[in-house]
């Protein structure tokens, strides 16, 4: 650095960018919390501090809509959420410490499909693949098809995690006799812990947050939260809407707040 | 990036070699049945003859194709000329996804650059600052733009407070508003591959630059950018394809008259004029574009990597 004849790292503006980027991010989010908390029936002028919406959200004429989409929601992300992360746990052991094969590649470009495909391709050719069965459309559907959609949201920080993690200790644990299924049971899952949780709390997040597949191969009466939500919107937007959409983002908050103390314990071993 | 193949391999042992199919199976059967299948079956029915009630025929014609690229006439007897409308369509959604694009490499790379050139304990901070808004609903967050953008909502409220403007600064239904829902729901796609990409820079390539007199933007531009260039290219794919087959910006924002691919697609099976092989037809053809940009771009990427090495 002693005969750079300037400092070669900093451009000016960069900073000041970077605070517009997350305020940029930030306000919308910022705004609609605020505006939840109004206690005007109008949507734009402020009358004062009240919990009157989320009253709304929950005891309110809508209430049941909502509370059942929630629960739809729920069982939705945890079932897909498990299910493709065991999946995927199975699946970044085979590619991680299954050695070279022929279908490696293959098999990775099928694991990132789901990401590479136009969510919105993925939910027309999973209705009509549903069709194609005579497979009525349902809570099931809507499971099966969010399961598939979430593994590559739980194989990525699950592979990442594995690549990180060298094979020593399951070495060491296989010389002391140890068998392979135990080396991967008493071992490698108890390291791989962290991966995990990431990515069984990506995919539960992705699952909860769908929109699109959702409403394509959802059955007529079942909703989860976003198709109630946008539903609701289409009606036209209420204050109880924002209640609801600060709620759901209390909760993404949470979860990311949970999946980065499990990567910071992570990073002090 | 010399030596890394085994590396973006990502393999680190055989130990579970034997078993390694069975450990696949679950994976290769879910995707392979629920996924890759069901794009197939979509290619098949983009053949086949719509019923009137949703759903079809099973009669193979090229109908939907017909229809998408080709006017015939009320009657379907006259000569054919080509049909602009849903040409047009997908030309719009380019053209909004790549506005968008734009924009977020606008702001995207400045920030990605100065997060990746802060000290190194801090870096997770910003990061984790930057992936927040990517964890929340993306349904919930295209609300916010649509509430915030409204006439008579706080952008406008603030700016006529402020004596900026008269009346009403009108963005809602428009290309803009559209355009700054996409940039706003993706954004954070943007940084965070360019930010990689920084991070990896080695910078005494840039101090040499600076030694042999170089001045500042010359070494952004001869040297730095091309160094990072597949961070910004991954960036830019990925806000770009997520963002012209999105339907809820369009949607929410865009109001009747700016109606982009995925409303056209959403038409088709759940409006009441629905035509199936129509929609899966179209999308057929916006996953034929995404593929081919895909393509081309990891084909880039590649002779780049062997160009770099």
């Amino acid at each position: 650095m002693a005969n750079a004849r300037y400092n070669i790292k900093t451009f000016t503006g960069f900073r000041h960018v970077t605070f517009l980027c997350l305020f940029i991010l930030y306000v919308p989010l910022i705004i609609v919390t605020i505006y939840s908390f109004n206690a005007s029936q109008s949507l734009t002028n402020w009358s004062g501090f009240s919990l009157r919406w989320y009253a709304d959200v929950f005891v309110g004429p809508q209430s049941a809509t909502f509370k059942s989409a929630a629960a739809n929601s729920f069982i939705i992300a945890i079932i897909a959420a498990t299910v493709s992360t065991l999946i995927a746990v199975l699946a970044a052991t085979g590619m991680v410490r299954g050695g070279q094969f022929k279908l490696r590649r293959a098999s990775y470009g099928l694991i990132s499909l789901p990401l590479m495909v136009p969510e919105i391709v993925t939910a027309v050719a999973t209705l009509i693949f549903f069709n194609a069965i005579n497979f009525d459309r349902g809570m099931m559907t809507i499971i099966v098809a969010h399961t598939a959609f979430c593994i590559p949201f739980a194989y990525l920080p699950i592979q990442a995690r594995m690549q990180g993690i060298e094979d020593t200790y399951e070495q060491a644990a296989m010389d002391l006799y140890a068998t392979k299924r135990q080396a991967f049971t008493k071992i490698l899952m108890p390291l791989m812990m962290p991966g995990i949780i990431s990515g069984f709390l990506l995919a539960f997040i992705v699952s909860l947050d769908d929109f699109i597949i959702t409403n394509f191969v959802k059955g007529a009466g079942i909703e989860t939260l976003p198709t109630a939500i946008f539903g609701s919107i289409k009606q036209g937007m209420k204050p109880n809407i924002m209640a609801i959409s600060t709620l759901l983002l209390g909760l993404s908050t949470v979860m990311v707040a949970i999946s980065y103390f499990v990567s910071k314990f992570d990073n002090k071993k | 990036m010399t030596g890394g193949e085994t590396n973006d391999d990502g393999v680190t042992t055989d130990t579970y070699a034997e078993t390694r199919h069975w450990l696949l199976l679950p994976a290769w059967a879910t995707l392979g049945i629920f996924v890759l299948l069901p794009v197939f079956i979509m290619l098949i029915y983009s053949f086949l003859t719509k019923e009137f009630r949703g759903g079809v025929v099973w009669e193979f014609n090229l109908a939907a194709y017909d229809q998408f690229f080709f006017d015939r006439g009320l009657f379907g007897d006259e000569p054919a000329k080509i049909e602009w409308t849903y040409i047009s369509i997908f030309w719009r959604s380019i053209w909004q996804a790549g506005a968008a694009t734009l924009m977020s490499l606008l702001i995207g790379f400045p920030t990605a650059y100065f997060i990746a050139t802060q000290p190194e304990k801090s870096r997770p901070i910003w990061v984790f600052l930057i992936t927040i808004p990517y964890w929340v609903n993306l349904l919930i967050r295209t609300v916010s733009m649509k509430f915030l953008l409204r006439d008579e909502g706080p952008l406008n409220d603030f700016l006529m407070n402020f004596g900026l403007i008269d009346s009403p600064f009108h963005i809602i239904n428009t290309n803009l508003a559209v355009q700054l829902g996409l940039f706003y729901s993706y954004l954070p796609f943007m940084v965070l591959p360019i930010y990689a990409a920084v991070e990896r820079y080695n910078f005494t390539m840039s101090e040499a630059a600076a030694d042999l007199y170089a001045n500042k933007l010359t070494t952004l531009r001869r040297i730095l950018l091309p160094a990072v260039k597949p961070g910004v290219i991954a960036g830019c794919i990925l806000v770009f394809v997520p963002s012209m087959g999105s339907f809820l910006a369009p949607d929410l924002l865009g109001g009747a008259k700016n109606f982009m691919i995925g409303s056209l697609i959403e038409e088709q099976f759940k409006g009441n004029a629905g035509n199936w092989p129509f929609g899966a037809a179209a999308s057929m053809i916006l996953l034929t574009m995404v593929l081919i940009i895909l393509i081309l771009v990891a084909r880039h990427q590649a002779n780049y990597v062997k160009g770099a090495s």
